[in-house]
C-alpha cells in the first residue's frame, strides 16, 4: 500500500528523503519530517493501539503532546522504548513501533472483551473490586491489572544512551515559538536582553506553520522563518526547538528537557540522546500556546476523530489527509480553517456548526467556496468500530437540550473543535493563582507569583494582531526591566480573518434509549457516565473525583479532557466551573524519560569516589576495596586463594605477632588555629583539654547537644595555637560543620580557625609488636624509645628526606604509631614502610583486620556510636569532665540517662567458642519465649578473635554493667540463628592496655 | 530549587547550602543553671510556622559560612539574608 493519504507538493517535509519504518511488523515508507503520526495516517492506518480499560480501538486524535492516545512501543537503536508518543516521534530510517495495551494483536484483541462487560468496569471499579480476600491481591487481581492495563514495557538492559545536565543562567526565557514567543523574543534580544527560546516541536513557528494569515507582506510562516533566522544570527540568543520546558520551580528555575538524538536512528558520538536543562531565567516569557478541546458525543473514541486542529496540521505541515471525505464538527470559528484547506484541496467537506446563525468572515469564506454548513448540528455519535464508516447527526433544538431526527451520513473522519484551552501549566505551577475567563470557559493565568509573564493564546488571546501589539510590548516591557535599553520596534500590519464569538455548547445529550459511551479522558478510558457516578457516590472535591476515576491521570495529564470534566462536574452540580476549581498543576508538563533526569550520574559516577594517594598500591597489591562513604579503602589484600576470613585473619594475627600497616589516609582531619584553640576545645570535647602540653595528643569525645555522642579521635597539639585533630571517616564533613557552627554563631567571641586538612595527608598506621624497630630503621635520628616517643606523644621528623609527622596513637590495642606525609609523598612513604619493613614481616592491613583488632581491644566506632548512645553506653564516662561544660553536658542528666540499669557496651562470647554471632543479632533471655520476645540488647559489632581463635562480639546491652557472667541467648530470625551466649567484659584482649604503652 | 544570596558570595543554587533550622533559637551560655524547661526548648522545640521564618543556612560548598534567611515558608520567598553575626 502507498502513501495514499498523500497529497502532492504540499507540506514542509523533505520529501527528497524516504523513510522505510515497520509498524507493527509491517513494512511502510514516510519522508524525512514525518512523525510516526503522520506517516501512519498517510498510508491510511488509523488503527494504532487498544484504549486502557475497554481495549476499544484507538486511532490518533492529536497532532503533537496533546495527543491522548497514539502510544506505541518503538525500538531505536536495539533497545526498547514504552510509551513512545506516535504524533512526537519523528520518523528516521529503520524505526520499528508495535501497538501497545493489545493482546494478542491490535486488529484482533482479547482484552475488548472488557468493551461488552463494561458495566463491571464502572468508576472505581479497581477499589470496589479489588477488595477482598487479601490474599488474592498478589495471585490474581495484581497480575490481571498488570497485564491488562498499563502502557508500554520498559527495557530491562542497561540504558547505554548517554543524558547529560546543562545549568543555564539568562535575562529572559521563552517557552514557546509561535507568533507570541517570537514577537517577545525578537524585542527582547534586540534589546541586548540574553534570551533562550524553547519550542517542543521540531520546527519553529506554532500555529503560523498552520494559519492562513499575514504579517507585513509576507505569509505568517515566513515571517517566523525571518525571525528565526534573525535571532540564530544573534550572539545573545540561544534557541533550542525540540525542548519541552516541562516545570516552573522556585525562584524563577525552570527545568526544561532537550530531545537532542531522538529524532535520528542512534545518537553520534559525544552527543546525548537527551539533555536536561537547569535554567534560571531573571524573566519567563511563556508563550505555551492553548490547546484544542473536543466537543463530547457517542463513541468519540473511534479511530478517525480527530481534532479539527490536527487534521488542519497533518495537512499542511506534511501534506497528510486524515480522511477523504471529512466532517468538521464545531462550535467556533477556528475550525473552519480546517474546513477550508479541504476543500482548498479538492476535498468535499462538510460543517456542522452547534451555533444557531453566526456570521463572520471566515463562515462567509466558506460558504464561498461552497462548502456545506449545517447551523444547530451536532454528530450524536460515530459509527464503526476500528474506524469512522458515517455519523449519525441531528438538528439541536434552540436551548440545546433537545435532539431531533437522526440521520445518517456517510463519513471516513470527524474532526471536531469545542473551543480553546490555554496552556496555563507553567504560569500554575510558578503559584499563580489562575482566574476563569467566562468569554472563553477557560482558565487564564491571574496575577503573575514569580517573574514570569503569559502572552498570545495561552494568556487566552486568540486573535493575532492583538496577540503581536501585545507581545511585542511585554517584549520591550522586559528587555527594559533587564537591559535598562527601551528599544521599540514598530509593529507589523496583521491581516488575517476576524472571527465572532463560540458557543458554550460541549456535551452532546444522548438519544433516547441509546447508551453509547461518551469518553472524557481518552487516555484513560473515563466517560460522561462515570463523572456522574462518581458525583452520585458522593465525590464533591475535583481532586477527588480525579483520582476516583482517574479523570485526567494519564500519560497525556489531560490535556484535552481537563475542562470538558470539569464543565461536567459544574453541570452536574449546579455550579459554575470557577467554584469547582481546576486540580493542581504538577511537573513535569509532558513525560521526562528517567535516563534524563539521572543525567550523567550512572555507574560509578553516580558519586564521586575518593581514593586515597596509595590507592595504586592497594590495587597492584590484590587489594579487595570496599565503599566507606564515598572512599575506596582495602577490606583485605587477598594472597592466593584466601577468602575474606582467611585473609583477613591472616593479617590481624601478623599484627599481634609481628607488625602491619594501614591505610589511614580516609579519617577526617581538621586543622585548629588560634589563641582561643584551647578553649575551644574544652567546650567542644567532653574531656579537659587546657592542660594538653605541646607535643602531645589526647583521645577525645564530642557530643550533640542532646547529649549523643557524635563523634571520637585524637586530637594533638601541634604548637601553642595549633591543634590537628581526627575524625572518623564518615562523620569528617558534620564535624566541621559542627566546629563552624559554635564559631561563628555561638562563641564568635573565639578567636579559633577551622580548617580541612583530610586531603593534604597521607596516613599510614604501623601497628605491632615490632613497630618501634621499624619505625627506628625509618626515622634513624628519631629517639623512639618510649621516653623519647611515649603513648600519645608526637614529634615531627624526615622520611629519608620527607617531612613527616609521627603520632603514637593506636587503634588496634597494640604498640603502633601513624606516620603522616603530604599527600603527594603518600605513595613514597608507603613503599618505604612495605620494603624497611620486609626484615619485620610486615604484612597491609585492610578495614577488615582493623576491625577484628579493634573489636576483641573493646574500643567502640560507628557500630556502637550510632547517634543512639551516649557516653557511659560507650563505656566512655571516665572522659566526662565534672569540672567543667561543654557541648551537650545539661543533658547528660536527663532522667533516662542517669538510669542505673542503662544499657551498656559488652562483650559477648558464644558458648560453643565456634558460632559466630550475626550482627543485628538480638539478645534474649528465653529463646522460646512468645513473641515479640523481649530484647536486652544488640549485637553492634562481631569478629573472629585472633588472640584466643573464637568468635567475639561487641553489644550494647541493658544494664550492660551488672551482666557480666550471664548467659543469655543471641536471636537472629533473619539468619533462623539462636544462639547461646555469655557476657564478657568489652575489653576483651589487653584489658589492663599494657600494650600501646609498652 | 531556591535561589539565596550569600551575603559574602552573592545569589547561589540551593544545593550549594545545607540546612540549618531555626536562626532565632540562642543556646543557654555554658556554665549557666537553665531548668529542664529552658534546656529542653533549647534542644527540641520548634515553632513550625506558615510564613516568615528565620532559618540557617550554611553555604557549605561555597565560603562555608553559616547565614541567616528570612523565608517564607509557604511561598519560598527570601525576604533577606544576613552575616552569621548579624540580626534580622
Ligand atoms: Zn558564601
Amino acid at each position: 500500500m502507498g502513501q495514499n493519504f498523500r497529497l502532492a507538493n504540499l507540506g514542509l517535509i523533505n520529501r527528497d528523503k524516504k523513510i522505510s519504518f515497520k509498524f507493527n511488523g509491517k513494512k511502510y515508507f514516510g519522508f524525512e519530517g514525518d512523525t510516526i503520526a503522520s506517516a501512519l495516517l498517510a498510508n491510511g492506518i488509523h488503527l494504532v493501539g487498544r484504549s486502557f480499560k475497554y481495549h476499544r480501538p484507538r486511532g490518533f486524535f492529536g497532532a503533537g503532546v496533546d495527543e491522548p492516545y497514539a502510544i506505541v512501543q518503538m525500538v531505536r537503536n536495539k533497545e526498547t522504548e514504552p510509551n513512545v508518543r506516535a504524533t512526537e516521534q519523528e520518523l528516521f530510517e529503520g524505526l520499528d513501533a508495535k501497538s501497545v495495551n493489545c493482546w494478542p494483536s491490535v486488529n484482533f484483541d482479547i482484552g475488548a472483551i472488557n468493551n461488552f462487560f463494561n458495566k463491571f468496569l464502572p468508576a472505581g471499579f479497581y477499589y470496589k473490586t479489588f477488595m477482598w480476600p487479601k490474599s488474592f491481591w498478589y495471585r490474581v487481581y495484581e497480575p490481571f491489572i498488570r497485564k491488562a492495563a498499563g502502557f508500554g514495557v520498559a527495557s530491562t538492559k542497561y540504558d547505554s544512551e548517554r543524558y547529560e545536565h546543562k545549568y543555564e543562567y539568562c535575562d529572559l526565557l521563552i517557552t514557546g515559538s509561535g507568533p507570541a514567543g517570537l514577537a517577545g523574543a525578537y524585542t527582547a534580544a534586540k534589546s541586548g536582553a540574553r534570551i533562550i527560546l524553547a519550542e517542543e516541536k521540531p520546527r519553529f513557528g506554532g500555529s503560523l506553520l498552520t494559519s492562513d494569515v499575514n504579517i507585513g507582506n509576507q505569509s505568517g510562516k515566513d515571517w517566523a522563518d525571518k525571525i528565526i533566522a534573525e535571532l540564530k544570527e544573534m550572539p545573545n540568543v540561544t534557541i533550542k526547538n525540540r525542548a519541552q520546558v516541562f516545570g516552573y520551580y522556585d525562584h524563577n528555575m525552570l527545568v526544561m528537557s532537550e530531545k537532542v538524538s531522538d529524532h535520528l536512528p542512534k545518537s553520534k558520538k559525544f552527543t546525548p540522546k537527551q539533555r536536561l536543562w537547569y535554567v534560571r531565567a531573571k524573566e519567563v516569557l511563556i508563550s505555551s500556546g492553548s490547546i484544542e478541546r473536543p466537543i463530547v458525543f457517542g463513541n468519540n473514541d473511534t479511530p478517525g476523530v480527530v481534532l479539527a486542529s490536527a487534521a488542519k496540521e497533518y495537512l499542511k505541515v506534511y501534506g497528510v489527509l486524515v480522511g477523504k471525505k471529512p466532517l468538521v464538527f464545531t462550535n467556533n470559528d477556528s475550525a473552519y480553517e480546517t474546513a477550508i484547506e479541504f476543500k482548498k484541496y479538492g476535498i468535499d467537506v462538510i460543517v456542522l456548526d452547534t451555533r444557531i446563525n453566526p456570521k463572520s468572515e471566515i463562515i462567509e469564506e466558506a460558504k464561498d467556496l461552497g462548502i456545506e454548513i449545517k447551523f444547530s448540528h451536532v454528530v450524536v455519535a460515530a459509527n464503526g468500530y476500528k474506524k469512522v464508516k458515517s455519523a449519525q447527526i441531528s438538528k439541536l433544538s434552540d436551548n440545546k437540550k433537545d435532539l431531533g431526527k437522526i440521520e445518517i451520513i456517510k463519513c471516513d473522519c470527524i474532526c471536531v473543535s469545542g473551543f480553546w484551552t490555554p496552556t496555563i501549566h507553567l504560569s500554575s505551577q510558578s503559584g499563580n493563582k489562575t482566574k476563569f475567563d467566562e468569554k472563553i470557559d477557560a482558565f487564564v493565568p491571574g496575577t503573575s507569583k514569580q517573574n514570569e509573564t503569559t502572552i498570545g493564546s495561552a494568556n487566552g488571546i486568540f486573535n493575532l494582531e492583538e496577540t503581536l501589539k501585545k507581545s511585542f510590548e511585554k517584549g520591550q516591557e522586559l528587555a527594559k526591566k533587564i537591559t535598562n535599553n527601551d528599544l521599540k520596534i514598530s509593529v507589523p500590519q496583521v491581516s488575517e480573518k476576524k472571527s465572532t464569538n463560540h458557543d458554550k455548547f460541549w456535551c452532546v445529550p444522548l438519544p433516547d434509549k441509546k447508551n453509547y459511551k461518551r469518553f472524557l479522558d481518552f487516555q484513560n478510558d473515563v466517560t460522561v457516565s462515570d463523572i456522574e457516578l462518581a458525583l452520585r457516590e458522593g465525590y464533591r472535591s475535583i481532586e477527588h473525583v480525579k483520582r476516583y476515576t482517574t479523570l485526567g491521570m494519564a500519560t497525556d495529564q489531560g490535556k484535552t479532557s481537563n475542562l470538558n470534566g470539569l464543565q461536567l462536574v459544574s453541570d452536574v452540580e449546579n455550579k459554575v466551573v470557577p467554584s469547582v476549581g481546576h486540580t493542581t498543576f504538577r511537573p513535569p508538563y509532558t513525560p521526562v524519560s528517567i535516563g534524563a533526569i539521572v543525567g550523567r550520574e550512572v555507574g560509578k559516577h553516580s558519586k564521586p569516589t575518593r581514593k586515597s594517594p596509595m590507592h595504586s598500591w592497594h590495587e597492584k597489591n590484590n587489594a579487595i576495596f570496599v565503599d566507606a562513604g564515598i572512599w575506596l579503602r582495602p577490606r583485605y589484600y587477598k594472597k592466593g586463594n584466601e577468602d575474606l576470613f582467611e585473609a583477613s585473619k591472616r593479617e590481624a594475627e601478623n599484627v599481634r605477632k609481628n607488625v602491619g600497616v594501614c591505610d589511614v589516609t580516609t579519617l577526617g582531619k581538621i586543622d585548629i588555629k588560634g589563641p582561643d584553640a584551647a578553649e575551644f576545645l574544652n567546650r567542644v570535647y567532653t574531656n579537659a583539654w587546657l592542660k594538653l602540653p605541646v607535643g602531645k595528643a589526647r583521645y577525645g569525645v564530642m557530643l550533640r547537644e542532646d547529649g549523643i555522642v557524635m563523634d571520637d579521635g585524637t586530637t594533638t597539639r601541634i604548637s601553642e595555637n595549633h591543634y590537628h585533630m581526627t575524625t572518623t571517616t564518615a562523620q569528617a564533613a558534620n564535624v566541621l560543620s559542627h566546629l563552624e557552627y559554635y564559631l561563628q554563631l555561638v562563641w564568635p567571641d573565639l578567636n579559633v580557625n577551622v580548617v580541612s586538612t583530610t586531603e593534604q595527608w597521607a596516613g599510614a598506621a604501623i601497628a605491632g609488636p615490632k613497630s618501634r624497630d621499624l619505625l627506628q630503621k625509618l626515622f634513624p635520628d628519631l629517639d623512639t624509645s618510649n621516653d623519647g616517643l611515649p603513648f600519645m606523644g608526637y614529634v615531627e621528623s624526615k622520611l629519608f628526606g620527607v617531612t613527616a609527622k609521627i603520632f603514637r596513637i593506636s587503634f588496634s590495642g597494640e604498640l603502633a604509631y601513624e606516620v603522616n606525609v603530604e599527600s603527594d609523598n603518600g605513595n613514597y612513604m608507603w613503599e618505604k614502610i612495605m620494603d624497611i619493613g620486609k626484615e619485620f614481616k610486615i604484612q597491609p592491613y585492610g578495614t577488615e583486620a582493623l576491625s577484628t583488632l579493634r573489636i576483641e581491644m573493646g574500643h567502640v566506632a560507628g557500630t556502637e556510636l550510632d547517634g543512639r548512645t551516649i557516653p557511659y553506653d560507650n563505656g566512655l564516662d571516665g572522659l566526662v569532665s565534672k569540672n567543667k561544660d561543654f557541648i551537650g553536658k545539661r543533658s547528660l542528666n536527663r532522667k533516662a540517662f542517669i538510669a542505673t540499669n542503662r544499657q551498656k557496651v559488652v562483650g559477648v562470647v558464644p558458648l560453643d567458642k565456634k558460632t559466630s554471632i550475626p550482627e543485628g543479632s538480638h539478645l534474649v533471655v528465653d529463646e522460646n519465649a512468645k513473641l515479640p520476645n523481649p530484647k536486652l540488647g544488640h549485637i553492634s559489632a562481631s569478629c573472629w578473635s585472633v588472640e584466643y581463635n573464637n568468635p567475639f562480639s561487641l553489644a550494647i546491652l541493658k544494664d550492660g554493667k551488672n551482666m557480666i557472667g550471664k548467659k543469655l541467648f543471641a536471636l537472629s530470625p533473619l539468619k533462623n540463628k539462636s544462639i547461646p551466649v555469655e557476657i564478657v567484659s568489652s575489653h576483651y584482649v589487653d584489658p589492663k592496655g599494657e600494650r600501646v604503652r609498652s | 530549587m531556591l535561589y539565596i544570596f550569600c551575603p559574602h558570595c552573592g545569589l547561589r543554587s540551593q544545593n550549594e547550602f545545607s540546612y540549618g533550622g531555626d536562626a532565632t533559637v540562642k543556646r543557654p551560655a555554658l556554665n549557666k543553671e537553665v531548668s529542664d524547661e529552658q534546656w529542653n526548648n533549647f534542644v527540641y522545640n520548634r515553632k513550625s510556622p506558615r510564613g516568615k521564618h528565620v532559618e540557617l543556612w550554611q553555604h557549605i560548598s561555597g565560603c562555608r559560612q553559616w547565614i541567616k534567611v528570612q523565608r517564607d515558608t509557604v511561598t519560598h520567598e527570601i525576604f533577606k539574608t544576613v552575616e552569621a553575626n548579624k540580626e534580622i
